[in-house]
């Protein structure tokens, strides 16, 4: 007789809500009853408000429940879960998972393994695909390789949404001895958790997407920066690249060909900015995360002043795809000038939240009402931040915005790494607006004064706002500290913290009681 | 570090192990840290001198990054999420709960977005993650490391 497989993700958010607790009430009753199962530790789906959501495989299909509590399995197990799977009526069951609506509307490239193979393992990750993006790859010029990211259209999904293969062929072009590539895992913003979920359950996509990479632009060596916030993304990682380096995809003669390259992981210690490129290459070189000024840029002269290709974590983990199906495939998803798919992150007061992969240009009524289905808290929703927390707040009468980068960059906002998070009508914004400027004097690197000073005489001047004191003049203040703060700026982090500033005092202009001031016009060319 | 010539050579050892490293200065100071707990003022002259490197430029990363201590930390570590998500679920209000009855063996900080932002309010505590909280599962869950 076959083993009944059970599927349970290992994902942090997972376990963060008790998956390990379902794992041990699982095994700890099946020990007595001699039960025949496999328990395989997974990504997870996505469907994070399910979570822990326990699988169950009958005749090829997989049943799902959740959101499971330890004190459901015995109840589940009486009912017979490994037996008569489809047909358990318990108010955790939720049937097939692929036929769940949330799953369905999805158009999963860069997460089709997400939660639904083991993540260090490579014979699944083969069984599902993985390493034919490679294969393809083995056989183009590297030319040709940068060639196909470019007419797939793939852009950097760290927040900048620059043409992934223009940054490709720079470094490509730039001839040296050393070349490296450097993948951006410090995923700081708040509500953005896919570059974790991929990392955590898919590791194999983006390990493979480095390589290629590292073909085409003639790299040797491959650090991954990882926040240290990220411990189980960690563990996997790890795992992982020993594991292809033992199966020859890393180390001298990839899978039996000329190229030679290896990864190495590095954490990072904290520090937001280092998400930053430039700071993060400082980092990497073991310096104070202080940005860089541009030019040079990275890819003529980068870390260790050698040629660099960074990019974000979900933008290397789409190449394989991209490899394998074909530019043409990633390109026809989409919208305007954001070719292929995002994988969206809803989060905070939202019912459903989780990750949904689909192309570019649903609206954010869709997102956040149909598919995220409204407020966790059953209120109404007041409002929504983009982009994390240098992404602009919008109302409600905002959500017919489809979401890419440019109706956003239209709209004064940001889509940044896809990340929403919703507040409902409890939310004050004139705080949120003071939060925006503390982050910014906390996480500031220093080395910009419109940045360093301008966060902390923000904070202060909101302070004076929230009291009630001279609002008028204050609001002016900040207006002006706002327009410094953006054009002057060496970074992101300095240049668009007036996105969530000056975002919530123009929609929400009740909340600051007295006055509204217009928003700026006009756009950083970066 | 009390008993300061031993845990000075062990830290010599621990940024040796790393010298073949590109750019070594990030990994040594997490393994010294993970080995003590905090990076002592004694450690930096002698990471200094292992990695061929200036007291001030040790110094300088350390102060840089939030993660790096340079004193000894009580037992228990939480960190609670601050960021907007959180906020979106009471993680400004489970902050303020938990300060009203502060103990002496638990370190309270924030960070900044731990990822678990569907499953908010979320914390870290001594490197587990937990999300989904409200004050009663937090200080039940803080008095479980004890």
């Amino acid at each position: 007789m076959s083993k009944t497989r059970i599927f349970l993700p290992r994902d942090a958010a997972a376990l963060g809500v008790g998956a390990n607790d379902i794992a041990s009430t699982l095994e700890g009753t099946l020990q007595d009853a001699d039960q025949s199962i496999e328990l395989i530790r997974t990504g997870s789906r996505g469907m994070l408000w399910l979570e822990p959501l326990l699988e169950v495989e009958q005749d090829g299909v997989r049943y799902g429940f959740g959101p499971l509590i330890p004190a459901d399995v015995p109840q589940l197990l009486e009912a017979g879960l490994l037996t008569f799977t489809s047909d358990i009526s318990h108010p955790k069951a939720l049937g097939p998972v692929e036929k769940l609506d949330w799953m369905k509307r999805q158009t999963r490239f860069t997460f089709a393994r997400c939660g639904v193979t083991d993540p260090v393992s490579l014979s699944d990750y083969k069984s599902h695909g993985g390493f034919e993006g490679l294969t393809n790859a083995l056989a183009l010029d590297p030319s040709a390789i940068v060639e196909m990211i470019k007419s797939s259209g793939l852009r950097g999904r760290g927040g900048a949404g620059f043409p992934t293969g223009i940054k490709w062929q720079t470094t490509s072009d730039t001839n040296a001895e050393q070349k490296y590539i450097v993948c951006n895992a410090d995923e700081g913003d708040s509500g953005s958790f896919a570059d974790r979920m991929l990392m955590e359950g898919d590791p194999f996509s983006l390990i493979e997407g480095m390589i290629i990479a590292a073909m085409a632009t003639g790299a040797t060596k491959g650090f991954i920066y990882l926040r240290s916030e990220y411990p189980h993304a960690h563990i996997v990682l790890e795992e992982a690249l020993s594991t292809a380096r033992a199966a020859g995809y890393l180390g001298d003669e990839i899978a039996g060909s000329v190229y030679k390259f290896d990864i190495e992981i590095r954490l990072g210690a904290g520090s937001y900015v280092c998400g930053e490129e430039t700071a993060l290459l400082e980092s990497l070189e073991g310096k104070r995360g202080q940005v860089r000024a541009k030019p040079p840029l990275p890819a003529h002269r980068g870390l260790f002043e050698k040629p660099t290709l960074i990019n974000n974590v979900l933008t290397l983990a789409a190449v394989p795809f991209i490899l394998a199906k074909g530019a043409e495939a990633y390109a026809q998803q989409g919208f305007g000038e954001s070719r292929g798919t995002m994988p969206v992150q809803l989060a905070g007061n939202i019912k459903q939240g989780g990750l949904f992969e689909a192309g570019f240009g649903l609206s954010l009524e869709v997102l956040i009402n149909d598919i995220g289905g409204g407020t966790a808290s059953g209120r109404p929703v007041r409002a929504i931040q983009v982009g994390g927390p240098l992404g602009a707040y919008f109302p409600p009468e905002l959500f017919d915005i489809p979401f890419d980068y440019e109706s956003f960059t239209d709209n004064d906002g940001l889509i940044g790494h896809g990340g929403i998070v919703v507040f409902d009508d409890r939310v004050d914004m004139k705080e949120q607006a003071r939060f925006a400027f503390e982050f910014c004097a906390i996480e500031s690197c220093g080395k910009c004064t419109p940045c360093r000073i301008g966060a902390v005489r923000g904070r202060e001047t909101m302070e004076h706002i929230i009291k009630g004191t001279e609002i008028d003049t204050n609001l002016d203040l900040i207006k002006d500290l706002c327009e410094t703060m953006r054009f002057g700026s060496l970074c992101a982090l300095g240049g668009f913290t007036p996105f969530p500033v000056l975002s919530a005092i123009r929609h929400f202009r009740e909340d600051f009681t007295a006055g509204a001031i217009e928003p700026l016009s006009g756009r950083r060319s970066s | 570090m009390g008993d300061a010539p031993n845990s000075l050579e062990r830290t010599r050892q621990i940024a040796g192990e790393h010298t073949q490293k590109e750019g070594p200065l990030l990994p040594v100071l997490h393994a010294v840290q993970k080995e003590f707990g905090f990076i002592s003022s004694d450690a930096i002259p002698v990471i200094a001198d292992v990695l061929n490197l200036s007291r001030a430029q040790v110094y300088g990363t350390i102060s840089f990054y939030h993660d790096f201590r340079t004193e000894p930390t009580l037992p228990t570590i939480v960190k609670l999420c601050a960021a907007e998500a959180c906020q979106a679920m009471g993680g400004r209000k489970l902050a303020v709960e938990i300060a009203e009855s502060p103990d002496p063996d638990v370190c309270i900080e924030n960070v900044y977005c731990l990822g678990l932002c569907a499953t908010a309010p979320a914390a870290m505590i001594n490197n587990e993650v937990y999300g989904r909280l409200d004050i009663h599962r937090l200080r039940a869950l803080v008095e479980a490391t004890k």
